[in-house]
C-alpha cells in the first residue's frame, strides 16, 4: 500500500473513533429522554434525530456546510469564540459522521433502555438512589449491550460515510480524505484499480473486525446477568 | 414511629380515599385484590403522587398536596419489599444486599448490621449467587434483607408471600416473625391472607373498595375482616365422602368436620370459613344435638362490645371465633384459659 493509502486508513479510523466517542454521551442522553420521559416537543426531537437517516446524505452534508461553514451561523460563532474551524478539516469529517450515525446509535440505545424493567428502577429509588444513581447503577449496566451495539453501528457507519462528508469537508488528501473518498478518487484515475481494491479489502477487514468485537462484547456482558 | 396517612387518589374510575394512623409493630393493610392496598403503599413509598392529602412519618411531612410538599422516594428512607422481589439481575446477592446501605451512609433509621441481618434471614450461603439462580423463597428473603440494610425507618411489604407456594410461605413466615420481634423496624404489611395477618400483625387496617372500613388491634379487627360479620378460617383436607347422607368429611388441625357434600376429590385441600355467629359454646360435651360438628378448645381472649362479645378459641392450635351475647359470656363464666366445646352450625368454603 502507498503512503497516501495508509494516510486515508489512519484518518478514517481517527474520524470514526472520534465520531463514535463524541456521540456516545449525547446519544445515551437523547435515548434516555425518548425512552423514559414525556415532554413537549418529544415528537419533534425524535424526528430531528432520525432526519439524517432518511434524507439524502448530500443534503445533510450541504446543511452542515450552511450551518457549520466558516460563514455559517454556528461555524462563525465557533471560530470567533473558540477558534474552532470544522469546514474542510478532519474534525468536520468527524462531525458529519457523528450526525449520520446518531440516529442508529439513539435507536439501538433507546430500544435497550425501553427493555429495562422500570420496576427495578423504582426499587432502586426506594433504596435511596437518586435518579442519576439509578441510571448509573441499574439502567446503564442493564442496557449496556444496546449501548455497545449502538457504538459499533455508529463506528461502522462512520467508516463508510461518503456523501455528507465529501459535501461538507470535501476530499483533501491527509486532511479529509477518508477511506471511501480515497476509493472513489482511485476509481476516477487511470490505473487506480489496484489501489482501490487494496483499500476495499482493508475496509472489509475493519468492518468485520468491528462486527466481531461487538459480538464478543455483547456476549460477555449479556451472559453476566441475563438468564441462560 | 408513627405513620399518618390521609389521602385521596383516583386511577381511572377507581377512587381511593384512605385515612389511618399506624402504631409501632406490624400494621396489616388487609383487603381483597383491587381494594387499593398496593396503590396506598406506593403512595407511602413515594412511587405514586396522590391527588390530594398528606403522608406524615415520625412528624416529617412526606406529602402535603396543599403546601406542595412531595419528598421523592429516594429521600424518604422507607424500605419496600415488593411482591415480585425486584432483585437487580446484574448484581450478586451480596451486591444486592449492600445496594441501599451505600446510599444510607451514616443516616438514622434502624442500625442494620450486615452479618446479623444475613443470619436472621438465613441467606449467608447465597452471597455470591446471582438472583436468577435463587428460588422464590430465597429471592424474597434477599429482598427483605436488601430493604432492611438501607436502614429504613419504616418497612413496606406488598404481599411479600403472594407469589410463593404454601411450602415456601411456611418457610418464610418464621423469618417474618423474627424480623418483627428482632429488628424494631415498624412494618406496613399488605395482605389478603387472614392467616398471615393473624400471625404477624399487631394492628389491622381493613380496606374495601378504596375506603378504610376498620382500624384497630388485630384481635378486634380480624373477626371483621371476613365479610361483614367476622369469622375464622381453617385449612382442611377432604378425607371421605358419604353418599348415603350426601356428606363430606374433612380433617383439620382443629378436628374432624362433616359438611354437606363437596365437589372435591378425596385428598384435596379446602379452606373452611366459620362465621363467628354460627358458633355456639358449651361447657360440657354436647350430647343429643342436631349439629354435626363439635370442636374442643380453650378460650384465648374475649372482647366485649356492648351486647355482643367475640370469643377467640384455640382448638388444637387453630383459631375459631365465636360471637355470643355478653350475657351468655357472663352466664357461662367464660374467661381466658377455660376449656369449652364449640358447636358449629354451618361451614362455608373456599377451594385453596
Amino acid at each position: 500500500m502507498t503512503e497516501e493509502e495508509w494516510t486515508a486508513v489512519r484518518l478514517s479510523l481517527l474520524v470514526a473513533v472520534t465520531a463514535t466517542a463524541a456521540s456516545l454521551l449525547p446519544g445515551i442522553a437523547v435515548a434516555w429522554l425518548l425512552a423514559r420521559r414525556q415532554f413537549w416537543g418529544k415528537g419533534l426531537v425524535d424526528t430531528i434525530v432520525h432526519l439524517p437517516l432518511i434524507m439524502p446524505p448530500v443534503v445533510t452534508g450541504y446543511l452542515l456546510l450552511i450551518l457549520f461553514g466558516r460563514r455559517g451561523p454556528i461555524g462563525a460563532f465557533l471560530e470567533q469564540t473558540f477558534g474552532i474551524v470544522l469546514a474542510f478539516r478532519w474534525t468536520g469529517a468527524a462531525l458529519a459522521c457523528a450526525v449520520m450515525g446518531f440516529p442508529l446509535m439513539v435507536r439501538a440505545i433507546r430500544l435497550s433502555i425501553e427493555a429495562v424493567d422500570t420496576r427495578l428502577e423504582s426499587a432502586a429509588g426506594t433504596l435511596g438512589a437518586s435518579p442519576l444513581w439509578v441510571f448509573a447503577t441499574v439502567t446503564l449496566p442493564l442496557c449496556l449491550p444496546g449501548v455497545i451495539a449502538g457504538a459499533i453501528l455508529t463506528f461502522a457507519k462512520a467508516m463508510g460515510e461518503f456523501g455528507a462528508t465529501i459535501t461538507f469537508v470535501s476530499n483533501i488528501p491527509g486532511e479529509t480524505q477518508t477511506l471511501p473518498s480515497a476509493i472513489y478518487t482511485l476509481t476516477q484515475i487511470p490505473g487506480g484499480d489496484a489501489g482501490a481494491l487494496r483499500l476495499t479489502a482493508v475496509s472489509i477487514a475493519i468492518s468485520m473486525a468491528a462486527l466481531l468485537a461487538s459480538e464478543v462484547l455483547a456476549r460477555r456482558i449479556g451472559t453476566r446477568h441475563l438468564p441462560a | 414511629m408513627s405513620l399518618d396517612v390521609d389521602i385521596e387518589h383516583t386511577r381511572g374510575t377507581f377512587r381511593l380515599a384512605a385515612r389511618f394512623s399506624s402504631q409501632p409493630g406490624v400494621t396489616a393493610l388487609f383487603g381483597r385484590s383491587g381494594s387499593g392496598k398496593s396503590s396506598l403503599v406506593d403512595i407511602v413509598a413515594g412511587l405514586i403522587r396522590p391527588l390530594r392529602g398528606k403522608v406524615v412519618v415520625d412528624g416529617q411531612t412526606l406529602v402535603d398536596t396543599e403546601r406542595g410538599v412531595f419528598v421523592p422516594a429516594h429521600r424518604r428512607r422507607i424500605g419496600y419489599v415488593f411482591q415480585d422481589s425486584r432483585l437487580f439481575p446484574h448484581l450478586s446477592v451480596r451486591q444486592n444486599l449492600l445496594f441501599g446501605r451505600w446510599f444510607a451512609r451514616g443516616e438514622g433509621g434502624v442500625a442494620g448490621d450486615f452479618d446479623s441481618i444475613v443470619k436472621l434471614l438465613g441467606i449467608g450461603h447465597l452471597s455470591e449467587r446471582k438472583p436468577n439462580s435463587l428460588s422464590g423463597g430465597e429471592k424474597q428473603r434477599v429482598a427483605i434483607g436488601r430493604a432492611l440494610l438501607a436502614r429504613p425507618r419504616l418497612l413496606l411489604m406488598d404481599e411479600p408471600l403472594a407469589s410463593l407456594d404454601e411450602a415456601r410461605r411456611a418457610e418464610i413466615l418464621p423469618y417474618m416473625e423474627r424480623l418483627r420481634d428482632g429488628t424494631g423496624v415498624p412494618i406496613l404489611y399488605v395482605s389478603h391472607s387472614v392467616v398471615e395477618v393473624a400471625r404477624l400483625a399487631t394492628t389491622v387496617v381493613i380496606l374495601s373498595e378504596g375506603k378504610v372500613t376498620a382500624v384497630g388491634p388485630v384481635l378486634d379487627i380480624l373477626p371483621l375482616a371476613d365479610a361483614n360479620d367476622g369469622g375464622s378460617a381453617l385449612d382442611a383436607i377432604v378425607t371421605a365422602h358419604d353418599e348415603t347422607f350426601q356428606l363430606t368429611t374433612l380433617a383439620s388441625t382443629a378436628g374432624e368436620l362433616q359438611v354437606p357434600k363437596l365437589a372435591a376429590v378425596v385428598g384435596s385441600s379446602v379452606r373452611a370459613y366459620i362465621r363467628s355467629r354460627d358458633v355456639m359454646l358449651s361447657l360440657q360435651p354436647p350430647q343429643e344435638i342436631s349439629a354435626l360438628n363439635v370442636l374442643a378448645g380453650r378460650v384465648v381472649t374475649i372482647s366485649e362490645g356492648g351486647a355482643q362479645a367475640d370469643v377467640r378459641l384455640d382448638c388444637n392450635g387453630a383459631v375459631v371465633m365465636a360471637r355470643l351475647t355478653t350475657k351468655s359470656v357472663r352466664r357461662l363464666a367464660l374467661a381466658p384459659g377455660r376449656p369449652v366445646f364449640a358447636v358449629i352450625k354451618s361451614v362455608s368454603f373456599e377451594r385453596s
